[in-house]
């Protein structure tokens, strides 16, 4: 009897001590619980109850394609109706989630992997606000988010997420995602590398309604407005994202008026269990295999440095598991972290764009795919880690997730598109900000990240500056339009970068030049954010070569537009030509890593960048020589880089190919391979090292050993499941730590006295 | 029964070797890592990607930092033929990229016609619209 009692009393403290708690949380932080999770959510009573009254498949797919239809019409409005240059050009996407917030559809066009990871703030809203008194959700409601820690890629992103009721249940929900740009951060354009913590990147927007009565909320709105450079643009877009959802909300309604709540509950939960499935069966498909690969970002956008990402992919039975373990650590104080999410939702894009984009857009296809990553590293950052500029760890992770994919693929008798090298995988453009031609402050970017070149394909060449990875479907604009409405001019571009293709039997398709100079405003200035400038930031496929690296150049101390009126023959149109030739007298050239923090140019002063090429396939003695021939008719390559790199024989004036000479030319170099070629164990012994170059400032493991972590230096090792804090210095503070150094020995040197010996 | 692994390799299921698809050569067990039947060099990078810009003058030049990445080709010792190409860090061992789980291939290729060809995938190239009138 007293223990009965004791045990009631027990119960009855455990109970209030939970409610005690609930009710007196001061912080609701993201959520691990839902963050962690790619999964879709355990199947409800109601779904199962729903699942069974509606088994016409014919009626399940008539609702899916109408709200695949709603998804497309939504994305084209917003693409239409957009403010944000990102808009203009497509990185907008729409969706269709469940009631317990699994996206189970994505619009046709469009960033993707925006919608694949709105449903986590969806969730944050279901588990945190539908029963909270002081919000709740309601018809008419529309929540905006953009903090990556609830997630989403990155804050320059922003969703408004809608409730879709019927009488009264709620049944789904939508969303509509656009990268707007500016948001307020320590520089312009949404995007700071300067950030060093997540309080220097501008709003970070946990979830939170906005919307009331399909109504923005006017308070809320100036208070945004306020936050931001592009006041104009904040208000427009989250009409443009609310009346898209809107648009959703009315094309469901209409099939709740032909098939009722019910059937779309089951249309949404069985297309979901499908593709999970067919997933499953197509994985199966693979070989049971290991592939080991990684890619390494060559920078922090700050200053140089080496980043290991490293992708072991297992496939066995029907479960494929991707484990990043070795990859490094955080960096503590630069923009350069994922959150898990980013990470996910970039290697899911591998998926559903490049490998079954026959398959339903959705979160289901990547569902059933396993993920390791090892807490707080670039791939899977803590809370406290800026992650502004996540672009570069989640690309990537994508580029080595391509190239480990390609390795199972290749067997398998049914394949769905072709087995392709790793795309381009940098945004190479210009991010800019200031005050307009119009007098307007902006913040804001090119539409050239788009036009990555595409990997080259196992029975052909790559696309040229063809899309984005995150996009299979997106535009790269009209820069002319653009124009309109930022004061500077791209005095050369949609030009091809000569010699800088990855050459292969298939070579991967070419990036293009971008040269752009300030024109009419005296506060405009441009930033760059990309890895790749010493150490290329993908990999080729099965002989096949990777792209070289991609500088920015830079020209100051002249005015172009000065040299164009008087002396217009000195303009060069390429970036060979110009930093070769310099041929503004008086001005300064120079080059540097794609990471240019935030700088103010000039009038008429050169920026010059250019688009990067695709992963190469296959051995380039393979190569047809026609297509070697037709690729120095485009002007892609120079002769005599194809000869030697191809080898092939030609006539120089007329091109003609002598295919017996091409022949023997190559059956030279085979054997000259068989000559310079080490055998295995020998080159192991003689290249191979324990540790990594002392040399170079290295994060992630070594070899093989994924027992510690390098955070820098040879002597600092860590643990990969606790790695701790690592920081850099501010590149300034260390430019000035060795010019002092200089400073001190050349006064020694001179026999001139420090300027103060006090410490 | 033999299954086209890559586009240079392919695995004897009989023999359990893996094998050049160009000339046939036996590189070694399918149980182990193809690269040790391989011949390595380690490329200079300048030679593939080249220096656009003058490197006496600049220090970023559109060609990889050899101090930060080699560029290792792998080989066929008998034919020539460049089977991979590895873009590694310097002093970083060669990767063992595909370690295949031969017992589970064995089982999967005996459900399976032989394929000479690797399939490439549905038609992605559509006739255009002519205008012959």
């Amino acid at each position: 009897m007293n223990n009965k009692v004791n045990a009631e009393a027990v119960l009855e403290d455990q109970e209030l001590i939970a409610k005690f708690l609930k009710e007196t949380t001061l912080f609701l932080g993201p959520d691990p619980e839902i963050m962690q999770s790619h999964d879709i959510m355990p199947i409800t009573d109601h779904e199962v109850e729903c699942l069974e009254k509606y088994t016409d498949s014919h009626q399940m797919a008539s609702i899916r394609d109408r709200m695949q239809s709603a998804c497309d019409e939504s994305y084209e409005m917003l693409e239409q109706m957009g403010a944000a240059p990102g808009a203009k050009w497509g990185d907008v996407i729409t969706g269709i989630y469940s009631a317990s917030g699994d996206l189970t559809i994505g619009s046709a066009g469009g960033v993707l992997v925006f919608s694949v990871l709105v449903h986590h703030p969806i969730k944050f809203i279901i588990k945190n606000w539908i029963n909270e008194p002081t919000v709740g959700v309601r018809q008419g409601d529309g929540f905006i988010h953009n903090d990556s820690r609830y997630g989403n890629i990155h804050n320059t992103d922003q969703s408004m997420i809608m409730p879709i009721f019927h009488e009264g249940k709620l049944v789904c929900w939508v969303a509509s995602t656009v990268h707007e740009g500016e948001n307020g951060a320590i520089e312009p354009g949404g995007m700071p590398s300067m950030a060093e913590s997540p309080f220097d990147e501008g709003l970070k927007m946990s979830p939170f309604r906005v919307v009331e009565n399909y109504e923005i909320k006017k308070d809320i709105l100036t208070f945004l407005q306020n936050s931001v450079r592009e006041p104009k643009l904040q208000y427009e877009d989250m009409k443009v994202k609310l009346y898209a959802c809107m648009r959703l909300e009315k094309r469901i309604n209409e099939i709740l008026s032909t098939d009722g709540p019910g059937a779309i509950t089951a249309c949404l939960r069985s297309t979901n269990d499908n593709v999970m499935t067919e997933v499953r069966r197509r994985i199966t498909e693979w070989p049971d295999m290991t592939v080991r690969t990684y890619g390494t970002m060559d920078g922090t956008l700050r200053e140089n440095a080496l980043i290991k990402v490293n992708c072991t992919l297992t496939k066995k039975g029907n479960r494929l598991i991707f484990d990043f373990t070795g990859s490094s650590p955080e960096i503590s104080n630069r923009a350069i972290n994922t959150a898990l999410p980013g990470a996910k939702g970039m290697v899911s894009q591998v998926f559903l764009n490049h490998i079954w984009p026959d398959m339903p857009r959705g979160q289901a296809c990547f569902a059933p795919i396993e993920f390791i990553t090892p807490p707080c590293s670039v791939v899977n950052a803590s809370v406290d880690a800026p992650n502004s500029q996540s672009l570069m760890a989640i690309f990537l992770s994508f580029a080595v997730a391509q190239q480990a994919v390609a390795k199972f693929l290749y067997s398998v008798p049914v394949k769905y598109t072709r087995v392709i090298a790793p795309w381009y995988n940098m945004i190479s453009t210009f991010i800019w900000g200031g005050v307009s031609q119009h007098g307007e402050m902006l913040g804001n970017l090119c539409a050239d990240l788009n036009g990555m070149g595409g990997g080259a394909r196992m029975d052909m060449d790559g696309e040229h500056s063809l899309a984005p990875i995150f996009a299979a479907m997106a535009d790269i604009g009209e820069q002319e339009m653009n124009e309109e409405d930022v004061p500077f001019l791209q005095l050369v571009s949609k030009k091809m970068t000569r010699n800088t293709q990855a050459p292969g039997k298939y070579r991967g398709g070419m990036g293009y030049t971008q040269i752009v100079a300030t024109k009419d405003s005296d506060m405009w200035g441009f930033m760059t954010t990309c890895v790749g400038s010493k150490a290329p930031s993908i990999q080729g496929l099965f002989g096949g070569y990777a792209c070289g690296t991609y500088p920015l150049c830079k020209v100051e101390d002249v005015d172009v537009y000065d040299v164009m009126l008087k002396e217009p023959e000195k303009f060069k149109h390429s970036i060979e030509e110009t930093m070769n030739e310099q041929p503004y007298e008086d001005a300064k050239y120079t080059t540097h890593h794609m990471g240019l923090g935030f700088s103010i140019s000039n009038r008429g002063e050169l920026y010059m960048i250019s688009q990067g090429s695709g992963g190469g396939y296959g051995d380039p003695l393979e190569r047809d020589p026609f297509l070697v021939i037709k690729d120095i008719e485009e002007n892609l390559i120079t002769p005599d880089w194809a000869r030697k790199l191809y080898h092939v024989a030609f006539d120089d004036e007329t091109l003609i190919i002598d295919e017996k000479a091409t022949d023997k030319l190559r059956a030279d170099y085979r054997e000259q391979r068989k000559r310079q070629g080490l055998p295995y164990a020998e080159f192991v012994k003689k290249h191979v090292k324990s540790e990594p170059p002392k040399d170079i400032p290295f994060y992630g493991s070594w070899n093989s050993d994924m027992s510690v972590v390098y955070a820098g230096s040879n002597d600092d090792k860590r643990d990969p499941q606790n790695p701790g804090p690592i920081y850099f210095a501010h590149p300034k503070d260390v430019e000035n730590v060795k010019l002092e150094a200089e400073l001190e020995s050349v006064r020694k040197e001179a026999g001139i006295p420090p300027r103060d010996n006090r410490k | 029964m033999k299954v086209l692994m890559t586009e240079y390799l392919r695995i004897d299921l009989d023999a359990e070797n893996w094998e050049c698809r160009v000339c046939d050569h036996v590189i070694g067990s399918a149980r182990g890592n193809y690269k040790e039947g391989l011949l390595v060099y380690n490329r200079d990078p300048a030679d593939i990607h080249p220096h656009v810009i003058d490197p006496e003058k600049y220090r970023f030049t559109f060609c990889p930092d050899k101090d930060w990445v080699n560029i290792l080709e792998f080989y066929c010792p008998d034919c020539g033929t460049q089977v991979e190409v590895e873009y590694a860090m310097p002093g970083h061992e060669p990767l063992y990229d595909m370690e295949v789980d031969v017992d589970a291939l064995k089982e999967q290729w005996s459900h399976r016609e032989e394929l000479t060809e690797a399939s490439v995938g549905p038609n992605v190239k559509t006739e255009r619209h002519q205008h012959n009138h």
